[in-house]
């Protein structure tokens, strides 16, 4: 006789509504331990800094950090999106301090009360770059940028702009301004616009053949891996000045402003100026250190 | 650049934020989806027609939403949750739930018609009826619970919004992939890739299993 195989039991496995009650405790679970964990980081001990993507970009923040933390012992969470969401966030209460590059929309910012101080740090250079083989507008070695966009117009030489309303965009309308011609993607086959950051503009530049309006910084960190050159630079009307602004506290009681100014008097401190200006990116130092302490 | 405990300490938030968003988005879903399934009410295609509909949702909206839900000015700004991995998981578990809830919606659907009659002739309770449903049900429940983890883990918007991409706090695979590709670091970028998509791999692999085993 032909032992019958017994019918398989179900597992002693819970049922499927047992291993949703598993999960609820889980979850419920979960979701307490990570109250628990933010109510615990109160008293903070990090400050949150909104910056824009060109210091993120530059690498200066990620050399800049560990030094200021073995410093102070305050820990600095940066995000970094474009200027005019930097300041946003200050302004709602989001950020402790912002890190930026804008004169005007600071001003403003000021202005309506949001900053606490307003310090400026460093500043460095806008460079026009162009093919490392040709120059199809002739403008390698000029100090002007208006002169140079000019050219690049005539000559209907590929043009890609960052198209994003961030600070270099806005520099690089303010000098089609200059040359008194407003450049239209519609219009214009030569103008494209890449709508991204910096260093991806300038790898579509470097990748079309094309020039762009770039910060030093980003492009001499960048240049290894980009089939460009720096065509135009020390043109005086370039230059792009930083400056650190801590939030109001009365504005927005939740700020660490204790941790924010810190973070202010130490990048303008002997301290912080000296390692801005010992940066090193690409062999070059793209960071002009002109600290002035502003903050009471 | 990144190095390896970099590489670990982001490869753990993901699976952390992701796995905890796609936990609440079924401890809510599911139930309010046998709800929808197995209750008859007014309305009820409408409710099954926008949870399809928040399938299609934008992530970035969902993060816009989050944000400012969780900014300072915001309802719940006293919280503290902006850029904190606590706000990415409430904004991806606001992107799992509607799925979750569709997708267990349709499965019970299927099994109700049918089961409906018998479980009541043979004298079960209300009760044991949903019960014996969702039993029924469980192969396209957790089919739910799967899609909506591998949409959790896989998207960028909320969490590159809520989190704001901070270095070892925030940054989980997607926005690192971002932030690469934002340098032009095309090569870091797909190897951030190719980690993700092991670790969607070696997850659903294991759900399976745990499917196959009878578990669930």
């Amino acid at each position: 006789m032909t032992a019958l195989r017994r019918p398989r039991e179900p597992l002693p496995w819970p049922s499927f509504v047992t291993v949703w009650r598993v999960a609820f405790v889980l979850a419920a679970l979960l979701i307490l331990a990570g109250m628990a964990v933010s109510i615990d980081l109160q008293p903070r001990s990090f400050i949150i800094l909104a910056t824009t993507t060109s210091a993120r970009d530059s690498g200066l923040l990620d050399y800049l950090v560990p030094y200021f933390q073995s410093d102070t012992g305050i820990g600095v969470r940066y995000t970094a999106v474009g200027t005019g969401q930097a300041l946003d966030l200050g302004s709602r209460g989001d950020a402790d301090v912002v890190f930026v590059h804008a004169p005007s929309a600071e001003l403003a910012f000021m202005a309506s009360g949001q900053g606490l101080c307003r310090s400026p740090v460093m500043m460095n250079q806008f460079v026009v770059v162009g093919p490392n083989q040709s120059d199809p507008a002739g403008i390698l070695g000029l100090t002007n940028a208006t002169i140079a966009f000019e050219r690049i117009r005539t000559t209907h030489a590929l043009f890609i702009s960052r198209g994003d309303n961030s600070g270099t965009n806005i520099i690089e309308k303010t000098i089609w301004s200059w040359v008194g011609y407003t450049p239209s993607t519609t219009n214009d086959t030569w103008y494209k616009e890449s709508g991204q950051g910096m260093a991806a503009t300038l790898d579509i530049a470097s990748q079309l053949v094309a020039y762009t309006l770039s910060d030093d910084g980003t492009f001499l960190v960048h240049s290894a891996n980009l089939d460009l050159r720096i065509d135009v630079q020390h043109d005086p009307a370039l230059r792009n000045f930083y400056s650190v602004i801590p939030v109001n506290p009365s504005v927005h009681p939740s700020i660490f402003v204790a941790g924010a100014l810190r973070f202010a008097k130490w990048l303008t401190s002997e301290r912080g100026q000296s390692l801005i200006g010992n940066y090193t990116a690409g062999g070059v130092r793209p960071f002009q250190p002109d600290g002035q302490d502003l903050c009471p | 650049m990144t190095d390896f405990s970099e590489i670990l300490q982001i490869v753990g938030l993901s699976i952390l934020v992701s796995g905890t968003s796609t936990l609440i988005g079924s401890v809510v879903g599911v139930p309010l989806g046998v709800l929808v399934a197995l209750r008859k009410f007014r309305g009820r295609n409408f409710v099954r027609t926008v949870a399809f509909t928040f399938y299609g949702f934008p992530p970035v909206l969902a993060g816009l939403l989050v944000f400012l839900i969780l900014s300072r000015g915001g309802p719940l700004g006293f919280l503290g949750f902006l850029f904190t991995p606590i706000g990415m998981i409430l904004a991806q578990s606001v992107i799992v739930m509607p799925i979750v809830m569709g997708i267990t919606i349709s499965a019970m659907m299927t099994v109700e018609k049918r089961l409906h009659d018998t479980s009541l002739a043979l004298g079960a309770n209300e009760r044991q009826w949903r019960t014996t449903a969702l039993h029924d049900a469980r192969v396209g429940v957790f089919t739910a619970v799967m899609v909506g983890f591998g949409r959790a883990i896989s998207e960028v918007g909320t969490v590159l919004i809520v989190g704001g991409n901070i270095r070892g706090q925030t940054r989980v695979l997607t926005t690192a992939i971002v932030l690469e590709i934002s340098q032009a670091h095309y090569l870091e970028a797909t190897i951030f890739g190719i980690i993700l998509f092991v670790i969607a791999f070696a997850v659903f692999a294991f759900l399976q299993r745990l499917q196959a085993k009878g578990v669930v």
